[in-house]
């Protein structure tokens, strides 16, 4: 049951993370980009294998064994890729807040003069 | 204190750190001394590059264990043949662009602390030894690179930079799930170990580590501009200012790098599926991408955005004569440090064409005429007759290793006809684009001479170039011995897990 929730949120986030990164507009690709990484952020820590009411750091008495113990590395892993995620995630809002103002628009396309609509300024 | 060598691996990331560090400062203190310090670090690291080449051609895989933690379980740092000869390259294209870039630097905050974090992100990803720390360094480089592209940034410049960090930010996610499954069916990232223990998987989870593998040569795709992912580089190259495309010259080299570390000394195992699958996947692409880029050296209307096509030619060129023995190899890494020096000289030459014409810029057709049009045109003539790779250029001897090594290939007709005919398009390409450029004007030349730092830069490329080819001799031995040590990923494997940690009274005595 566990494995098939887990499973099935990271689907769900990816797939809506992919379709909002196809859309014509930064701001929505940007959160397509946020949403892909919490599906990647989910799938690394999965990958240690799912377990509950498993410590990750070794107790006197109990065999240091992964059927005791929740693999650490990964923790580390998703802690690396949730604080470069969010980094990237500020970056790319403050590039499409300042393209929004430069550019007068909201658009993704690289060709001049095809703004999909037209935002005050 | 005595550094013992292995010390010295991690110099080339700490340096350019905080060099970086230090350079935030001294914007603020003393904004005249960035120059040189920023200019004295990168000398540094040349210097120490060069020293490290040297140590890695005595055949001795240098490792260096952070922490002192045994080879699998901690971080390490790899110093091969390869790995050596990236550095030197880096340090030579960052002394070059930062020379250049002295008199753009002062148009943004930040600058020269953005170069040193990109150096610091390069050399990591070239000295690491594990798939999640070259997944670590990747992000360091490219963060610094969104950031010198971006630097002084005009609305189109915008967007395409806007496209570069949206499809790098896919790829990085690509990568995490492509390490995470490595992680999850072999129970490591370490380079080596996986090296020994990929070969080992039962049958469904070999699978997994294949599609693991897929992925990753899509992540590196995108860097190296394979064909399907490649899309990106023209715009993005030619939005950046000239010595910061120079400096991007090496970064698709990254891409490359990281598909030959990979498919070499990681997958390269004895299973025979990198033999059966994935190197003729590789040669398809990379023999498109040739074809894709050749194409558009003769469509665009654009003379930055050829060179930025001839990066794709060449990436395509490196990458389909890596998949064909390690003869081939050794001729596509001599070509590697090549076309990355003929690229980088080439950029500068295009921005400074371009800056003379004023308005016009770089667009083919009627324009102002060019202030020095003698200067420009040699080092036009020069530039591209390198970046075609025609005699007497040393990219001549690196095509013709690579087509003598693809003898007795199985695609070695098709390599050919990719490797000349490309050659023959890009030719004509060039050949229009300069007289388009230099002999259709009209009217009185308005732009300002090229400025010294541009000048230094291709002198300091150019004396590379020269040494390339003078020193062929011993620059063909050493890629040659480079191909040779990939091919047989034992020594490197043995090299980092028989690495023992430092014993606990010695490294107190110190």
């Amino acid at each position: 049951m566990m494995e098939w929730l887990v499973a099935s949120a990271i689907g769900v986030f990816a797939a809506c993370g992919v379709w909002l990164v196809l859309r014509a507009r930064t701001f929505d690709v940007v959160l397509g980009l946020a949403l892909v990484s919490y599906a990647v952020n989910l799938f690394i820590f999965a990958m240690g294998r799912l377990s509950s009411r498993a410590p990750a750091i070794v107790r006197q008495g109990v065999p240091a064994t992964l059927a005791d113990y929740a693999d650490p590395l990964p923790q580390a892993l998703v802690l690396t890729a949730i604080v470069i995620s969010f980094a990237m995630t500020a970056l790319v809002l403050t590039l499409a807040l300042k393209g929004r103002f430069v550019n007068h628009g909201d658009a993704c396309d690289a060709e001049d003069g095809t703004v999909v609509e037209e935002l005050p300024p | 204190m005595t550094l013992t060598p292995d010390h010295w691996l991690v110099v080339p990331i700490i340096l350019p750190l905080l060099a970086a560090v230090l350079l935030l400062v001294v914007e603020r203190v003393r904004p005249a001394w960035q120059a040189p310090v920023a200019l004295a670090a990168t000398a540094a690291l040349a210097v120490l590059a060069f020293a490290l080449v040297a140590s890695a051609d005595a055949d001795r895989i240098g490792v260096y264990l952070l922490g002192n933690w045994q080879a699998p379980f901690g971080i390490v740092l790899v110093l091969d043949r390869l790995a050596a000869l990236m550095l030197a390259l880096t340090a030579v294209i960052g002394l070059a662009s930062l020379v250049a870039s002295l008199r753009l630097a002062g148009r943004g905050p930040h600058f020269h602390a953005f170069f040193q974090l990109q150096l610091a992100g390069l050399n990591g990803a070239f000295l690491t030894g594990d798939v999640f720390n070259l997944f670590v360094f990747f992000e360091v480089l490219l963060i610094a690179s969104y950031a010198l592209l971006l630097h002084d940034a005009s609305g189109r410049t915008l967007r395409a930079g806007l496209h570069y960090v949206v499809i790098n930010l896919i790829g990085a996610s690509l990568f995490l799930i492509a390490a995470s499954l490595l992680y999850g069916v072999a129970g490591t990232l370490n380079f080596a170990d996986l090296a020994v223990k990929l070969p080992a998987l039962p049958e469904w989870d070999a699978g997994l580590a294949r599609a693991a593998a897929l992925l990753l040569l899509v992540v590196f795709g995108v860097k190296a501009a394979l064909l399907p992912l490649g899309f990106w580089l023209p715009a993005t190259y030619g939005a950046a200012s000239g010595p910061v495309a120079a400096l991007f010259a090496i970064m698709t080299k990254v891409g490359i790098y990281a598909i030959i570390r990979l498919s070499f000394t990681v997958f390269g195992g004895d299973d025979g599926w990198m033999a059966e699958w994935g190197r003729p996947a590789l040669f398809a692409l990379g023999m498109a991408t040739i074809a894709f880029g050749a194409l558009g050296t003769l469509a665009t209307r654009r003379l930055i955005a050829l060179i930025a096509y001839l990066v794709l030619i060449s990436s395509g060129m490196l990458i389909a004569g890596s998949t064909l023995g390690p003869a081939v190899l050794g001729g596509a890494l001599y070509y590697l440090v090549h076309t990355t020096l003929a690229v980088a000289s080439m950029f500068l030459i295009a921005h400074a064409i371009a800056d003379q014409r004023g308005p016009r810029t770089d667009r083919f057709g009627n324009g102002p005429p060019l202030a020095q049009p003698t200067l420009l045109g040699l080092l036009f003539l020069i530039g591209a007759i390198a970046a075609v790779g025609l005699p007497p250029s040393s990219g001549f001897i690196g095509k013709v290793l690579m087509l003598q090594g693809s003898g007795q290939a199985p695609f070695a007709a098709w390599f050919w006809a990719g490797v000349l005919g490309s050659a023959l398009l890009a030719t004509f390409a060039l050949a229009r684009a300069g007289s388009s450029v230099f002999w259709k004007s009209h009217g009185a030349a308005t732009g300002l001479p090229m400025p010294a730092g541009e000048r230094t830069a291709l002198a300091v490329l150019a004396v590379a170039g020269t040494l390339w080819i003078v020193g062929a001799g011993s620059a063909v031995r050493y890629t040659t011995a480079t191909a040779q040590q990939l091919a047989q990923p034992r020594a490197y494997i043995d090299a980092v897990l028989g690495q023992a940690p430092v014993p606990p009274n010695a490294g107190s005595a110190r």
